[in-house]
């Protein structure tokens, strides 16, 4: 049974890099299910959180491939139990002033916003953790939802521990 | 000075000898520099693979890294076999590959290629280096990573017009390598654990690969053969690390090992690898292999392990001081019983080869043994003649065995021998080659005659594709397909138009005399052209995916109906 896994990556901000470890992953049959890239506080190094899927048995195996990686500080898994884990997401919505109460409602409960409105439709945005935005998802398909961008995930380590 | 220039001093400052290459448009200004630089001798080569080849045997024969440089596009992309070749092999080369000018990246120019991102799944690393600032730090870069842990090829691609822009280099400026670290030292934890399985153990197996060669752990792996009183098997690339004449070697393993190695791999308690990644060629059917031994795993490369088996214990460190350290721990095993067990496997089947018959490539091969006193850098390519040359030239120290171990490239061992007859002119270098991997680089022919380098080429000729008409016939009712080397050229004639000494081979009779006048032969190069029987096939063998258990140790039975191997080749 493949898994889904989170892996955060600390890396020399090169060129190339997200190709090598794009290569990692595909090499060896995971799918990336979402994949965040952006500089670190030092701007020679980048904060890579990825989430793939594949089978359980081979998943040390790709964390050590990447930290065998020239380029890749270190990769590492965490447990959900040891991260704060987040995702942002926009919801598209086909709504008519009518019911835009409904959707309001929800919007409320999620603790989510509303940031684009028009007489025909509502954008939401939402920022939790991974569930709560399949959550909203759900709710909201079949009230009239026209497209969905997710951020993918970000985690960062819980204390002082690197992440 | 010129980026070339930088290029060119950066080289030297890495006591750089030899760079097999091939010049075009993108690389010029690098040729250019090295008009001023006689201590780095250009060894022209006649096809980018070739330079790849011998500068893998020069570093294999040597120790040190192996640099070539071509241009760009179809010269770059002519070394991708090379550069896979040497990375499945762990042997450290720096590529140096022409581009254009950094404006036309992207931009389909004449002879571009995207050489960084095609080679990227078979480096260890590599640059493309878009400053003229960047050269000094890549090029030292490019040899550290190449050269320590566990080596590698590591490509440098460079734009012509960075190799063209000045910049007053000092070459002060080191290493900016972060997220690289290699452990050499094992952990106190691990080699006492190691320690102390094998304390317990009646019917130890050292098994010990590539990686004590390259960590130079010959020593230390006799060392602790000698102490625990435990036999030792070598794999391809192994070959070496211990001496195949030493009364504790079992030989070589696998699928075309010896059967007393894969007896004793059947019947150890204990298998130790020192180096070595349990490939495919070696365990066969995992599921099956060594299932109710300890398994102890000692590599550079952490993330070996696990990748095949699951170890009991591993230690991540180099071969070399891991063992250092473990020896003082260990004492002397009462292996009396299995040893003899052992020994009377080597009675019982021991490596043979008709004595009638027609010319047999064995025949040629234990006679080149003897004859060199086992002394000889053996240099072969990949296929029967490789298997045999693995089995009857026995090698009694490190650095003198050099084959295409994991990639299996056809065409490597002819260029391989240039390059180690290059780095070490005073061995005696002999390239084993089958008649149809000759033919993929024998165009070199005229790099080993310029350099009149003494290399002794032996090509072992059934005028077919050997190994593949082999499984053709046990697994495939014998239905040759593609396999018939017809149209062969006669290989003497070919060496005379390049001035090039040869012999033809053909009765079993002449094999001494014949290979004695080639060894005696010191005006350059010459040729042996064996001519042998056409059908004959390497046992033993596990077949592929099979368990190691499953060994044909000889020739099956006409009427047995062999099933068709479920492993890969």
């Amino acid at each position: 049974m493949e898994e889904k896994f989170a892996i955060s990556i600390y890396v020399c901000n090169k060129p190339g890099v997200l190709v090598r470890l794009a290569q990692t992953f595909a090499r060896r049959g995971y799918n990336v299910d979402s994949l965040v890239v952006s500089a670190a506080h030092n701007p020679h190094f980048s904060r890579i959180t990825v989430v793939v899927q594949g089978e359980p048995e081979t998943f040390n195996q790709i964390i050590r491939q990447l930290n065998k990686l020239v380029d890749v500080v270190h990769a590492m898994h965490h447990s959900d139990t040891d991260v704060v884990d987040r995702e942002m997401a926009l919801f598209k919505v086909s709504v008519k002033p009518s019911q835009r109460a409904e959707i309001f409602q929800i919007v409320e409960v999620f603790r989510a916003k509303t940031v684009d409105i028009t007489d025909n439709s509502l954008v939401i945005e939402t920022t939790g953790d991974s569930s709560k935005i399949d959550a909203l998802e759900n709710l909201l398909g079949p009230m009239g939802l026209l497209e969905m961008v997710r951020s993918g995930k970000l985690i960062m380590k819980r204390g002082l521990e690197e992440t | 000075m010129n980026g070339a220039q930088i290029v060119v001093e950066a080289l030297k400052r890495q006591g750089v000898e030899y760079i097999f290459g091939y010049p075009g448009g993108a690389c010029m200004p690098i040729f250019d520099a090295l008009v001023d630089a006689p201590e780095q001798k250009i060894v022209l080569v006649r096809h980018e693979q070739g330079a790849t080849h011998m500068a893998d045997g020069y570093a294999k024969a040597t120790g040190k890294t192996g640099v070539v440089l071509v241009t760009s596009g179809p010269g770059a992309t002519n070394t991708v076999t090379g550069i896979l070749t040497a990375q499945m092999d762990s042997v450290p080369l720096v590529i140096l590959t022409g581009q254009t000018i950094t404006p036309n990246l992207g931009k389909d120019a004449f002879q571009e290629a995207d050489v960084f991102g095609v080679t990227m799944p078979i480096v260890k690393h590599s640059y493309l280096v878009r400053d003229v600032k960047d050269l000094s730090r890549v090029v030292n870069e490019a040899f550290h990573l190449a050269s320590t842990g566990r080596p590698g090829p590591v490509l440098i691609d460079l734009p012509k017009d960075v190799v063209s822009n000045e910049w007053n280099e000092d070459f002060t400026i080191g290493l900016d390598l972060p997220g690289y670290q290699v452990q050499t030292s094992g952990s106190a934890d691990g080699i006492e654990n190691v320690a102390e399985l094998l304390s317990k153990s009646k019917q130890p197996l050292l098994y010990v690969g590539a990686g004590a060669v390259i960590s130079g752990a010959g020593r230390e792996v006799q060392k602790l053969a000698e102490k625990l009183n435990a036999p030792v098997t070598t794999t391809l690339l192994g070959k070496g690390a211990f001496s195949e004449i030493h009364p504790l070697s079992v030989g070589m393993l696998g699928m075309h090992g010896t059967a007393y190695a894969n007896k004793a791999v059947i019947n150890c308690d204990l298998i130790m690898s020192i180096g070595a990644r349990w490939d495919d060629r070696i365990t066969g059917k995992v599921s099956e292999f060594c299932k109710n031994a300890t398994k102890i795993h000692i590599d550079i490369d952490p993330a070996e392990f696990g990748k095949i088996i699951q170890p009991d214990v591993s230690v991540n460190g180099d071969a070399t001081e891991v063992l250092a350290e473990l020896i003082p721990l260990v004492k002397k095993l009462d292996t009396s019983a299995w040893l003899k067990k052992i020994e009377n496997w080597k009675i019982k089947y021991p490596l043979k080869f008709p004595k009638r018959g027609g010319l047999r490539a064995q025949h040629v091969l234990y006679e080149l043994d003897r004859l060199t006193d086992s002394d000889a850098i053996i240099s072969t390519d990949v296929g029967q003649h490789q298997m045999w040359a693995a089995q009857f030239c026995k090698s009694i120290r490190e650095r003198q065995w050099l084959s295409s171990g994991g990639a299996g490239t056809m065409g490597y061992g002819f260029p391989a021998a240039i390059g180690a007859q290059l780095g070490k002119p005073k061995d005696l270098v002999v390239a084993v080659v089958g008649d149809g991997g000759f033919q993929m680089t024998m165009s070199e022919l005229a790099t080993a005659a310029i350099h009149k380098l003494p290399i002794k080429i032996i090509i072992i000729n059934n005028s077919y594709l050997g190994m593949v008409r082999q499984w053709q016939e046990l697994f495939f009712d014998n239905r040759e397909s593609g396999v018939d080397m017809e149209g062969n050229p006669d290989f003497v004639k070919i060496g005379e138009a390049f001035g090039i000494k040869g012999f033809h081979l053909k009765r079993s009779g002449d094999v001494v005399k014949v290979l004695k006048k080639a060894i005696d032969y010191k005006d350059g190069p010459c040729i042996v052209d064996a001519h042998v029987v056409k059908a004959d096939n390497v046992f033993p063998m596990i077949p592929a995916g099979a368990a190691v258990s499953d060994m044909l140790i000889d020739e099956p039975p006409k009427s047995q109906k062999m099933q068709k191997p479920v492993g890969s080749t």
